[in-house]
C-alpha cells in the first residue's frame, strides 16, 4: 500500500514537469514549436512535408494524439477545415477547442493576403479568410513566433521564462538569416514563373517574383489536360523561367509542361522535410532560395 | 574654393534630406506594421462568423434493374421495410440532405441533417448534441443520430463508396442504425487510438421495435483501435456488439417475432496512399463480418412457436484512386442462413425459413470533377432473392453545396 502511495506520488511529480504536448497541424509549426520549446515540450507533426495539408483525413492515429495535447498549433483560415474540426470533437480533449487557449491559429496574428473579394464555389476551393500558406514569408514567422511563445508560456507558466528566451534566441537568429536570404534572393527579382497551387505566393510576393500561371485551373481543382494547352499557349506570349511545384504536388503536370515549354521545373520543399536540407526552418529557406537561384545560374 | 564650399553644402543639404526620407519611411513602415497587427486579431477566422455552417447534397440516380425493385427481398432474412430496397427504375431523385452544424456555446456542439426523401417527406437523419468541454477523452452526444457501431454505420450515405449498402447492413440493420440515443465515449491517453462507447437508445427502429417502455429499448457496446503503418497506412479495427428486445416485429406475410436479438460486428478499414498523400493515388479496404443472434418466439396464424436463429454476412470491398478524380471500387457481400429452428417450415414462410444464402458482386467507377461533385457508375449482379440474378445497372451523381464539410475517416 505505501508503496504504491510512493509510486502514485512519484507519477504525480513525475506529471508536474512533463514535457508540454504539442501537435502541430503542418511540419513548420512543428519545427517552430520546437525551436521555442526546446526540450520542455513534445512535438508531434500531424502531416509531412509530402502530403497536401488541403487533404489531410483525420485519421485514428491524429484523434489519439489531438486527445492527449496541450496545445494544437495550426494555420487556420481554413486550410484545416477537412479534418481538424473532426480532431477537436472526436478527440474528447476540451483543451484544444476553437476560443480556449490551447488551440493556436497562426493565421490568427497575421494579415493574410489573396483575400477574395467575393466567394463562390465556382472559383474553385477559395479559402474565404486569404491565401493561409503563410509561412514562406519569413516576416510572417518572425511575428507568430513571439505569439507562440507567449502562447507556450501562459500554457505552462513554470516555463514561461525559458520559452521567451528561446523564442529571442530564434528571432536573432532568423532575422540575420533574412538578411542574408533578401540578399541572395536579389537576382531572382522580376523572374516570371508558373505555380502549381496557389501555396506559394507569399514567397514570391516576399522575393519579388511573378507568378504568370497555374497548373491548376481553379485553386483545389486538379490539372487538366485542356487547362495546361492553355497555359502553354499563354506562355508563348508571357514566358516564364520555370514551373515550381511543391514537395506534395504531383510532379508529372509540372514535368509535362516544363518539357513543353522548354523551361525548367523546380520542386521547392514547401514546408520542413520536403527536401533532404530542408531539415528545419532555416534550412526550408536555405534550400528555396537556392533551387530558385539554380535556374537563373542555369545551374 | 567658393565652388567648393557650395558643392560641400549642397551635398550635406541631399545627404540630410535622403536621410530624413529615410527615417520617414522607416516610420511610416512601423506604423503600418502597427496597424497590421491592430487589424489581425479582429477578423473572424470561423466559417460564416456566428452563423452556422450550411451544406446541402443532392443526389439522383438513373436506374435499370433485371429484377423489380418493388418486390425485393432478401431470402431467408427478416424484411427490414423499404429502404433497402434497390433504387427505383428510370430516374429517380436520391435522398437531398440538408446539413446544419456549429457550435453551440463553448460547451456543445450541434448538428441537425434533414433528409428530404423524393417521395415528398421529410426525415429527420440526425438531431444531435455534442460536449466539447468535458476533456479527459469523454464524449456525450445525445439526441438521433447515427450508431458508432461498425465502420460504414456512422458514414452518412453520400460519402459511401458505393451506392447502396452492403446486404449486412440492408438484413441486420434496415441499412444502418440510427436512433434517439445517448452515446458516452471515451478515448484513452495512448498513441494507439483506443476508443470505448456504449449507447442507450429507444430502439425506434428495426432490429428493434419502438418497445413503448421506461427504459431503453436498444443498447450498443463498441470498441475501435486505429493507427499508422508509416507515413503511408492508417487502419482502424473495431468491435460492436448490439442487444434489442423487439415485440411483434413484422418477419414475413403475417409472422411476428417477440424474443431478444443481438447482433456482434467485427469491422476493419486501412487506407493506404503513396507517402500518405492521397491526392493521386489512393488505395482503401473495408470489411465487416456481421453475426446475429435471435431467439423468442414466431407467431403466425394465430398460433406460437419458438424460434432461435444464428444467422451471419460479411462484405469486402476495395476502392482505388489511379489517378486524380478516377476510383474504380469491388465489393462483394454474402449473407449465411446459418441454423433457424422453428416449429413452421419454409412452405409456410418462405421468405424467412429458405435456405438460402444471398450474395451480390458490385463493380463502380467515379469520376470527380472537384471535391464537391461526383458521378458514379455502378453494376452489381444482386443474388438477394433465391434463384434469380438481378442485374442492375445505375448512374448516380452526388453534389454538395455550400460549407466545406469535414469527412470522417
Amino acid at each position: 500500500m505505501r508503496q504504491l502511495f510512493i509510486a502514485l506520488v512519484a507519477c504525480s511529480a513525475l506529471n508536474a514537469h512533463a514535457a508540454l504536448k504539442v501537435v502541430a497541424c503542418e511540419p513548420e509549426w512543428g519545427s517552430l514549436a520546437q525551436e521555442i520549446g526546446g526540450d520542455k515540450v513534445s512535438v508531434y507533426t500531424a502531416i509531412t512535408a509530402l502530403q497536401d495539408p488541403h487533404r489531410v483525413e483525420a485519421r485514428p492515429s491524429l484523434i489519439a494524439r489531438a486527445r492527449s495535447a496541450d496545445l494544437v498549433v495550426c494555420t487556420g483560415a481554413q486550410l484545416e477545415i477537412g479534418w481538424l474540426p473532426l480532431l477537436q470533437t472526436q478527440s474528447g480533449n476540451s483543451k484544444i477547442q476553437t476560443g480556449q487557449p490551447g488551440y493556436f491559429e497562426t493565421s490568427s496574428v497575421i494579415s493574410l493576403i489573396e483575400k477574395p473579394t467575393a466567394i463562390d464555389r465556382s472559383m474553385g476551393d477559395v479559402h474565404p479568410a486569404g491565401n493561409p500558406h503563410l509561412h514562406l514569408d519569413p516576416k510572417n514567422i518572425a511575428t507568430v513566433a513571439p505569439a507562440l511563445a507567449e502562447r507556450m508560456a501562459s500554457l505552462d507558466a513554470s516555463q514561461a521564462a525559458y520559452y521567451k528566451q528561446r523564442a529571442q534566441d530564434f528571432l536573432t537568429r532568423w532575422k540575420e538569416a533574412t538578411a542574408r536570404w533578401e540578399k541572395q534572393a536579389a537576382p531572382l527579382k522580376g523572374m516570371p514563373v508558373v505555380v502549381y497551387h496557389k501555396d506559394l505566393s507569399y514567397l514570391l510576393n516576399w522575393l519579388g517574383m511573378r507568378e504568370v500561371g497555374a497548373l491548376e485551373p481553379k485553386p483545389g481543382i486538379p490539372p487538366s489536360t485542356a487547362h495546361l494547352s492553355e497555359l502553354l499557349e499563354q506562355l508563348k506570349r508571357t514566358p516564364a523561367k520555370a514551373v515550381v511545384r511543391s514537395a506534395y504536388n504531383d510532379p508529372r503536370p509540372a514535368e509535362w509542361l516544363a518539357g513543353q515549354a522548354k523551361m525548367p521545373s523546380v520542386l521547392l520543399p514547401y514546408t520542413v522535410g520536403g527536401t533532404d536540407r530542408a531539415k528545419d526552418l532555416f534550412g526550408l529557406y536555405d534550400d528555396t532560395i537556392a533551387r530558385l537561384l539554380a535556374v537563373t545560374t542555369g545551374g | 574654393m567658393q565652388c567648393k564650399w557650395l558643392c560641400a553644402v549642397a551635398l550635406a543639404t541631399v545627404s540630410t534630406t535622403a536621410l530624413a526620407q529615410q527615417s520617414e519611411i522607416e516610420e511610416l513602415k512601423r506604423r503600418v506594421e502597427e496597424l497590421e497587427k491592430q487589424q489581425a486579431p479582429a477578423r473572424g477566422t470561423g466559417t460564416n462568423a456566428f452563423n452556422p455552417d450550411v451544406s446541402v447534397i443532392l443526389q439522383g440516380t438513373a436506374a435499370r434493374s433485371s429484377q423489380d425493385p418493388n418486390n425485393y427481398q432478401i431470402t431467408g432474412f427478416a424484411p427490414t421495410g423499404g429502404e433497402v430496397a434497390p433504387p427505383r427504375r428510370s430516374f429517380s431523385l436520391g435522398e437531398s440532405e440538408l446539413v446544419v452544424a456549429s457550435n453551440i456555446d463553448p460547451y456543445f456542439r450541434g448538428q441537425l441533417v434533414a433528409s428530404l426523401s423524393p417521395d415528398n417527406t421529410v426525415e429527420v437523419e440526425e438531431a444531435f448534441f455534442q460536449t466539447l468541454g468535458l476533456g479527459n477523452g469523454f464524449t456525450v452526444k445525445g439526441g438521433r443520430f447515427l450508431s458508432s457501431i461498425g465502420y460504414q454505420n456512422g458514414i452518412h450515405q453520400h460519402a459511401w463508396d458505393f451506392q447502396d449498402p452492403p446486404l449486412p447492413y440492408k438484413a441486420f440493420l434496415g441499412g444502418r442504425l440510427d436512433d434517439d440515443a445517448v452515446q458516452v465515449k471515451w478515448i484513452a491517453p495512448t498513441d494507439l487510438l483506443v476508443e470505448l462507447g456504449a449507447e442507450a437508445g429507444r430502439g425506434r427502429e428495426f432490429p428493434a421495435t419502438d418497445p413503448n417502455r421506461n427504459s431503453a429499448g436498444l443498447w450498443t457496446l463498441y470498441g475501435h483501435v486505429g493507427g499508422d503503418i508509416g507515413d503511408s497506412t492508417a487502419w482502424r479495427a473495431g468491435l460492436s456488439y448490439l442487444h434489442a428486445s423487439p415485440a411483434d416485429r413484422p418477419m414475413d406475410v403475417g409472422a411476428t417475432f417477440t424474443g431478444t436479438s443481438s447482433l456482434w460486428i467485427a469491422d476493419f478499414i486501412a487506407k493506404w496512399s503513396p507517402n500518405g498523400n492521397a491526392s493521386v493515388t489512393n488505395l482503401k479496404v473495408q470489411g465487416e463480418y456481421f453475426q446475429r443472434t435471435e431467439n423468442g418466439d414466431l407467431t403466425f396464424a394465430g398460433t406460437s412457436g419458438g424460434y432461435d436463429s444464428k444467422q451471419s454476412g460479411w462484405y469486402a470491398q476495395t476502392v482505388y484512386q489511379f489517378m486524380p478524380r478516377w476510383r474504380v471500387g469491388y465489393r462483394y457481400d454474402r449473407l449465411s442462413h446459418g441454423t433457424v429452428s422453428s416449429n413452421l417450415t419454409a412452405a409456410q414462410l418462405p421468405a424467412l425459413l429458405t435456405d438460402y444464402n444471398p450474395s451480390r458482386n458490385t463493380l463502380m467507377v467515379d469520376w470527380s470533377l472537384s471535391e464537391f461533385s461526383r458521378f458514379r457508375l455502378q453494376v452489381a449482379a444482386d443474388k438477394s432473392r433465391a434463384g434469380v440474378t438481378d442485374n442492375q445497372v445505375l448512374l448516380q451523381y452526388i453534389l454538395s453545396l455550400g460549407a466545406h464539410g469535414a469527412h470522417t475517416f
